[in-house]
Parts: C-alpha cells; structure tokens; sequence
C-alpha cells in the first residue's frame, strides 16, 4: 500500500524522541505507512445522514462528587521514576 | 503611516475545587512536591478519568457571569502533545465544542484622575472551555524536576475576541476576569500562586486595515503589571521593527518582567499539530435549563454593577467605591455597616472602612472574615461620635480596641474612661462665657456674619474641659451665648 503524502517519518521520532537509524526510518516509514493505508478505508464508509457523535453509547453526565480522596505516597507516586530528586522526577532539560 | 495593536488574551483560571478534574485526589497549591497524585493523574495504565461535578458547575457559573452562551451539548477531547509536564502524553481538553461560547466582560479605563471613574467598555470573548491543568516543571542548569501536583487541577481558558488595542485595555480587561472570579467564589485568582495566568496575542496593522498583522505570541505574562508592561513592550518593540523597513514573524516571545525585556522561544514543536480527538474515556455533557437556573441562583451582582449601585444609592465617592469594590468581603461590610449607621452616613462609614479598617487589617495581616470587627460595633461607634458623646480623636482609640477585641464600643468607652464629659451645664457655661469674653476679635466676626470664627472661641473651651466635652453641647451653648452677647 502507498505511504500517504503526509507522514513525515523525522518528525514522529523527534516528537518520540526516537534517534532512528536510515535503515529504521525507511522500514517503520513503510510500517506507519501501511498502517494509515490501512485506516484510511475508513474514509471511504458513505456517513452521509449519520449524524456525527463523540459516543457510540447514548450516555450524558457522568460524574463524581468533588470528594477529596487520599493519593498515593510520595514513594509510590515515584516508584516508576528512572531518576528522581528532591521528591521529583528528573527529566532532561527540556527548555533553553 | 499610524498603526494600531490589536490584542487578544488567552486568560486560564484554577477553579478552586477540593479535589482535581477528573479524579478525587485533592487540589491545591503549597502542598510537598507529588504528595497530590494518584494512578489517574500519573497515567497508569488501566486508569480511567471521572468527571468532577464542582469544576463543571464553576464553569457554567463563570459563562453566567460572564454573559456567556452555555452550550446545551459540549465534550472533552485529547490534545496531544509531548512534554513531561503531562503524563499522559495528551492533555484533557476540549476542542470544537466549547462549554460557553461569546460572552463579555465589562472593563473600566484609568479616569483622567483617580477619583475619577474612567471609561467602561466590553470585551467580546470567543469561548471559554474546561481542561485540566498540567504539572509543574522546575528548570535547573543540567536538568528538570517534575512536581506533578498541579496536573489535573480543573483549569478554565477564557478566550477574548483579538479586541483591545492598548496595554491598559488588557490590564483592565485582566482585573475584570479577576474581580469577577473572586465574586462568583470560582477562584482565588492568585496569580503568584498560578491560579491566573495570561498568555497574550500581539500584532500591528495599519490605521484602518481590517486584516490582522503576523501574530506574537506572549507568555510568562505573570503578574498582573507584567501583563500591562509586556504588552506595552511588545507593541514597541513590533512598532520599531516596522519602522526601521523589518518584518515581523509569527513567533512566541518569553518576557522577562524584570528585565523588561523579552526573547524568542525557539519551541521545539514549531508547528503545532494536536491531532484532537474526542476523549473516549469522557461521556458528553449536557446543560439544560434547570441546571443553568440553579447556578444563575448562585450568581452573586457584578462588580461593576455593584458600584454603580454604591455610588447611587449610598452617594459615596467614587474613590471609596474604586477601594471597596474589587473586595467582595469589604464591599458587604461598607454595605451592612451604611444600613445600620442610617441615612446620610454611608461616607462616613466609608472613611472608616478605608482609612481605618484597612490600616488595622494590614498592620494585624488578617483578612476581614478573620477579624473581630463587625458592622454593628462600627455603626454603634459612628452613631456616638455623631451624638456627641464620644470625640474624633477618643473615636480613634475606640476603633483600634474594638478592632483588637470584638467588644462594642459602650463598652470599651466605659472601660477606657473616653466617654465625653457628662458635662455640668453651669461649668460648660462658665468657661463659654470666659472663652469669648478673652476672644473679641473672633466675636466681631462672627457676628458680622463669618460663621466659621466661632471654632476660634472652642479650643480654650476644649482645653478647660481637658477634651472630654461634648462637642455637640458646646456648640450649642456657643451659640446661645453668642446669640446673647
């Protein structure tokens, strides 16, 4: 299947933070490719008289009372963390 | 040629709730880095956001406020983007179909003094809509630290229409958000604390061109003079790139408040592609009329409409009102005070309120809510001074015990002795008569008709007295005498 105009394989991985190699870029531009391909037969369904909706279900207003509940522990919170500081999990720098 | 700036403000607002937008940990701000999260606002797999009730009710009551459409059908749908501010890697926000839509917000220009009211004017808004706010990141020289607490707070976007044209336009427009936020009880609107933040749209064009100019963006607007300066900087600096032959550029600009200054952010997602979807997780909401009347209930008058009112019906100064209003606390205190005090004393309830009040409040840091002042005492302690049986100056150390102790003035006056002299009248006669026997110059001119020279014949009396006399019952007895001399 022809990989659409719009994929712009650099892109995705900087946004991902992904460092691809020629090689990788080439074979996920054709995987990512053939999966848009894929999901563009959706647009040929005729929806015309559909009316369009954000559900499938017919459900409104669903909600909680504003209740506060107790959180995790900080240790908890931060269990996952590959590094962390100050209670807080350290990221890259990520301005300037 | 003569430009004009045309500027539009993205203003978002924390709505004050216990716990955060779609989940029940608690909300709230000084609280120890991440002790506010649970699996919902960390985006652990299997977790599934809930609807805050509160957050959807502030909104609505904000959009009621602020004259706003409120859609009968609205939805939250994905923003995507990257940035280890958010966890989820998309934010909950809402897209094509707003809560409220349009909407005004009256603003009020600088007058040409201060007690002076300026022009008033309405803002036209685009929207406002109800997303979740995102955590905090704070920058350090190799690295950032991430304090999730903040993420998911219930957070209101308020999109102006790209209507004003000056720095001041938007200062005002920005204090009227506030007031407005305060008054309704939807937010604290503590800009220090994030719970306002302002992000600016700045361009120039022509005098009379209808086509908006190349679009700069501003941020870190954050306080509110930084707001007021910013722009005024922005709307310099594009005027001076024009002027010298340069082009502006569509770019977002980070001002520096106190250099004055500010920068180009090199954003590392240039063009911006959020590729929306709806939330799948979030089912629609519908607001029927019910609803919207039972918030309208809630709905306290506007400030402005409130000080229009004030200076209507209790004659006061425009300057008390400027002082009164914006605090909605201060403003029902003025008001139940002025209803005690009776007719034609609202003035005087008012200078109390401002210059004294105020003074104690600051000098004790407490808030009115927290003192023990209350309206009773304050109209019991005017009604005394204006039955001359407690002096200004007495007066003065009344207010500060009251305001210290919560207990009525009759009290306090007893116990401190600073009650008029229960005045003899033969004795207040005596040194009458002894005070304009000693004054003939004064005497002369008051009875060639200068009313104002019979305070000349009262400080000698006051100071017979030891200042303890009823400033009322001299003043009469002057008068009879005089009438007699």
């Amino acid at each position: 299947m022809s990989q659409p105009a719009e994929l712009n394989i650099e892109r995705i991985a900087e946004l991902s933070r992904l460092a691809l190699t020629p090689e990788e870029k080439t074979r996920f531009s054709a995987q990512l490719g053939s999966i848009l391909g894929h999901i563009e037969q959706l647009a040929k369904v005729d929806v015309s008289g559909i009316e369009p909706t954000a559900h499938a279900f017919p459900l409104n207003n669903v909600w909680a009372a504003d209740i506060a509940q107790p959180g995790l522990a900080v240790s908890a919170a931060l269990n996952n963390a590959p590094a962390q500081r100050d209670h807080m999990i350290v990221v890259p720098k990520v301005v300037d | 040629m003569n430009y004009e700036a045309v500027i539009g403000l993205e203003v978002h607002v924390q709505i004050k709730t216990q716990s955060k937008v779609f989940t029940r940990v608690g909300a709230g701000f000084g609280h120890e880095p991440n002790t506010l999260t649970d699996p919902v606002v960390l985006a652990l797999p299997g977790t599934l956001p809930v609807m805050n009730k509160a957050a959807l009710d502030a909104i609505i009551k904000a959009g009621l406020l602020l004259g706003c459409d409120i859609a009968p059908i609205c939805k939250w749908d994905r923003k995507q983007y990257f940035y280890p501010d958010s966890p989820k890697n998309y934010q909950i926000s809402q897209y094509d179909q707003p809560i409220c839509i349009g909407g005004l917000v009256e603003i009020e220009l600088p007058g040409a003094a201060r007690n002076v009211m300026g022009e008033h004017k309405k803002i036209p808004l685009t929207r406002i809509h109800l997303e979740e706010d995102v955590g905090k990141l704070n920058h350090h020289a190799t690295d950032s630290l991430v304090d999730y607490n903040r993420a998911g707070t219930p957070l209101m976007e308020i999109v102006s229409e790209p209507a004003m044209h000056t720095a001041e336009e938007a200062f005002a427009y920005l204090t009227s958000i506030r007031n407005t936020m305060i008054y309704g009880g939807i937010s604290d609107c503590d800009m220090e604390k994030g719970q306002l933040r302002c992000d600016a749209n700045i361009s120039i064009r022509p005098i009379g061109e209808k086509k908006l100019g190349t679009k700069v963006e501003l941020k870190n607007l954050n306080s509110i003079s930084y707001v007021r300066d910013g722009i005024a900087h922005e709307i310099k600096r594009q005027l001076a790139v024009v002027a010298t032959g340069g082009t502006l550029i569509q770019e977002t600009r980070d001002y520096d408040g106190v250099a004055g200054t500010s920068q180009s952010l090199r954003s590392k997602e240039m063009a911006h592609d959020y590729r929306y979807f709806p939330d799948p997780d979030l089912m629609p909401v519908h607001v029927d009329d019910a609803w919207k009347a039972e918030l309208q209930g809630t709905c306290p008058e506007l400030p402005f409409d409130k000080q229009r009112r004030f200076i209507a019906d209790y004659q006061i100064p425009y300057t008390i009102t400027s002082v009164l209003i914006p605090d909605r606390e201060l403003s029902d205190f003025f008001e139940a005070t002025a209803q005690l005090a009776g007719t034609g004393r609202a003035q005087v309830v008012g200078n109390w309120i401002t210059n004294d009040l105020l003074r104690e409040l600051g000098a004790a840091k407490l808030s009115l809510s927290a003192s023990k002042i209350s309206p009773a005492n304050l109209a019991a302690l005017i009604q005394q001074v204006d039955a001359g049986t407690l002096l200004n100056a007495a007066a003065k150390e009344v207010f500060a015990t009251m305001f210290a102790t919560g207990d009525t003035p009759a009290a306090i006056i007893t116990r401190l002795g600073l009650a008029a002299a229960p005045t003899d009248a033969g004795e207040l006669e005596s040194w009458c008569r002894d005070s304009i026997a000693a004054n003939s110059k004064a005497l002369a001119e008051f009875k060639s008709g200068k009313e104002s020279a019979i305070n000349a014949f009262k400080g000698p009396i006051m100071k017979a007295a030891k200042g303890k006399a009823n400033p009322k019952l001299v003043d009469e007895t002057l008068r009879r005498l005089l009438a007699e001399a």
